[in-house]
């Protein structure tokens, strides 16, 4: 039921139209069984995802993009819980100043920040290396992180850690058993989408990847520099495909239009 | 509290921040200081980087028209990446309002997710899209008799700017979805009840209330389009340069890294000072909007 005029309905489907239509072009396409860029006419073929066995620069790609999104994801955890928790907590001189630094990455262009990561990473000599992606790459994700731990620290119940105090829990103990499991929803969608944003970037790794430490978005971006074939299409419909997957339940369990507030502000 | 638990409440939070803040001086603000200061070094094609103080890049991208021409094509892009999203996405963030629950939450799943798939994968569609001058999309405007010769859409401007708000739609439809989550739909009856119609009511009740968000959603798109580099870099090609693809290859192609810096010190300070100005404008003017 709707109390949407015949026009408005026409507009929303033309306008839902031509937001999936670049998604699922390139999802029908990857199914193509010719040897060229087609839609699937007649008959479907995973001959394209096979052929991705063949390319295990594609496969080494995809494993980087994992293993860096999950470990600077959770490295920006460490550091954000313990500053949310602060930020959420307390009022004290320089709070502001210290939130805007920290959400400061959301701003500044990805391009800047490849350049910046680059010219830093090779004059300390850490040139292009694993790890200095993983730096690069805490700090490109921290804001998202940050904002819905905060969101999580802010809408916390103090009484509950009042409660633990009073029976002798202290430091280490009340934050493990009672700080953090009341704050893990937000923690682990904090993860979530810091994994995600740090899985898709292309603009600030492209700077820092090298042979070896490229990431899938990098290897795919430089693929489709020298052409567009099949091949490329089935790599992005299993991309998809994996970020379909984290989005439905990243909606499942906290509200995709509560984790996408906090990228909405990502220019101010 | 006793003098001790003071002491120890005021150094809290300092303890609690200290190690993002060691990271964020360490490994971002000094970067961006050695990129600012990266931007005055010589380079040469045989002495590679002198880390002399000159003004030969700012002189160089002060007088020489190519860089001229280059960011008004940047900002030129940006603008109308923002005016298409924004008449096309507030309407639409309307409409969805509108809508009852359960297709609500779908359509804002379907609008809103395309903003977390990879942006290689969402232009790659666009690429096959436009694909020559048969491509789907010509092809379809051709047989709704929209057009009558196919447009160029790749290595063009025009395409550019159409993938880009593609990619862009879902900060505009959020921004103004938030305004109008504050808006109270009672405000609506009211004019109705008074005899307004429904051109009134969009014009003089709905558009006053939505704008704070379709400004805010403007500045998040003109920001992020002006420094977006992979949609411009498929559509556009190797020729048809933007100051992200420019400073791209001035590091990783010409190898002239203190020119490549002076673009990107150039573009990070023009977005700042127009986001910090158009931000400062849109609260003064609509103060009460966002108390």
């Amino acid at each position: 039921m709707s109390r949407n005029g015949p026009l408005a309905l026409i507009f929303h489907s033309v306008f839902v139209i031509v937001m999936v239509a670049p998604i699922l072009v390139v999802c029908l396409v990857a199914f193509t069984p010719e040897g060229f860029l087609s839609l699937p006419t007649n008959g479907f073929s995973l001959r394209w995802f096979r052929a991705i066995a063949q390319y295990p620069e594609f496969i080494h790609a995809f494993w980087v993009s994992l293993g860096l999104g999950a470990l600077s994801s959770f490295v920006a955890l460490l550091f954000a819980v313990p500053a949310a928790l602060a930020i959420a907590r307390y009022r004290f001189r320089g709070r502001d100043a210290l939130a805007a630094l920290f959400l400061s990455p959301l701003m500044i262009p990805h391009v800047v920040l490849g350049i910046a990561f680059l010219r830093f990473f090779t004059s300390v000599g850490f040139g292009s290396s694993f790890a200095a992606l993983i730096v690069a790459h805490v700090v490109i994700v921290f804001p998202f992180a940050l904002r819905l731990t905060l969101a999580a620290a802010s809408g916390m119940d103090l009484t509950v850690e009042m409660a633990a105090v009073s029976l002798g829990a202290g430091g280490w103990t009340l934050f493990r058993r009672v700080t953090l499991p009341l704050i893990l929803p937000g923690v682990i969608s904090g993860w979530a989408l810091a994994f995600i944003q740090s899985f898709d970037d292309l603009t600030m790794t492209v700077f820092l990847a090298a042979p070896g430490t490229e990431t899938l978005p990098v290897r795919m971006f430089l693929y489709i520099q020298d052409n567009i074939d099949p091949l490329v299409t089935s790599v992005s419909a299993c991309v998809i495909a994996v970020t379909m997957t984290a989005l439905i339940l990243l909606d499942r369990f906290y509200g995709l239009d509560r984790v996408l507030a906090g990228k909405g502000d990502a220019g101010r | 509290m006793s003098m001790a638990a003071e002491e120890r409440s005021a150094r809290a939070p300092w303890a609690l921040t200290a190690p993002a803040l060691m990271l964020f001086v360490g490994v971002l603000v000094i970067p961006l200081a050695m990129t600012v200061m990266l931007s005055f070094h010589d380079w040469g094609q045989y002495k590679g980087i002198e880390p002399v103080f000159i003004l030969k890049n700012w002189r160089e991208i002060a007088t020489d028209p190519y860089y001229a021409e280059m960011f008004w094509r940047t900002f030129r892009i940006a603008i109308l990446t923002t005016l298409l999203t924004a008449l096309l996405g507030a309407p639409e963030a309307y409409i969805l309002n509108r809508m009852s629950g359960r297709w609500k939450s779908f359509f804002l799943l379907v609008i809103l997710g395309p903003l977390l798939i990879s942006v290689v994968a969402r232009t790659l569609g666009w690429a096959l899209l436009f694909g020559g001058n048969n491509g789907l999309v010509n092809k379809l405007l051709m047989t709704l008799g929209v057009i009558r010769s196919p447009i160029p859409f790749m290595f063009t401007e025009t395409g550019m700017v159409v993938a880009l708000a593609h990619v862009m739609m879902p900060f505009m439809v959020l921004s103004v979805w938030a305004a109008l989550q504050r808006l109270d739909p009672q405000i609506e009856n009211a004019a109705m009840s008074l005899g307004a119609g429904p051109v009134t009511i969009i014009r003089r009740i709905i558009m006053p209330q939505i704008m704070p968000g379709v400004l805010s959603g403007a500045i998040i798109v003109f920001s992020l389009s002006a420094s977006a580099f992979a949609t411009p870099a498929i559509i556009g090609g190797r020729r048809l340069k933007v100051a992200a693809t420019l400073a791209y290859d001035e590091f990783l192609n010409t190898l002239n890294w203190p020119l490549g810096a002076a673009v990107a010190t150039l573009l990070l300070v023009a977005l700042v000072l127009i986001v910090v100005g158009s931000n400062a404008l849109i609260e003064r003017r609509y103060a009460e909007v966002f108390r």
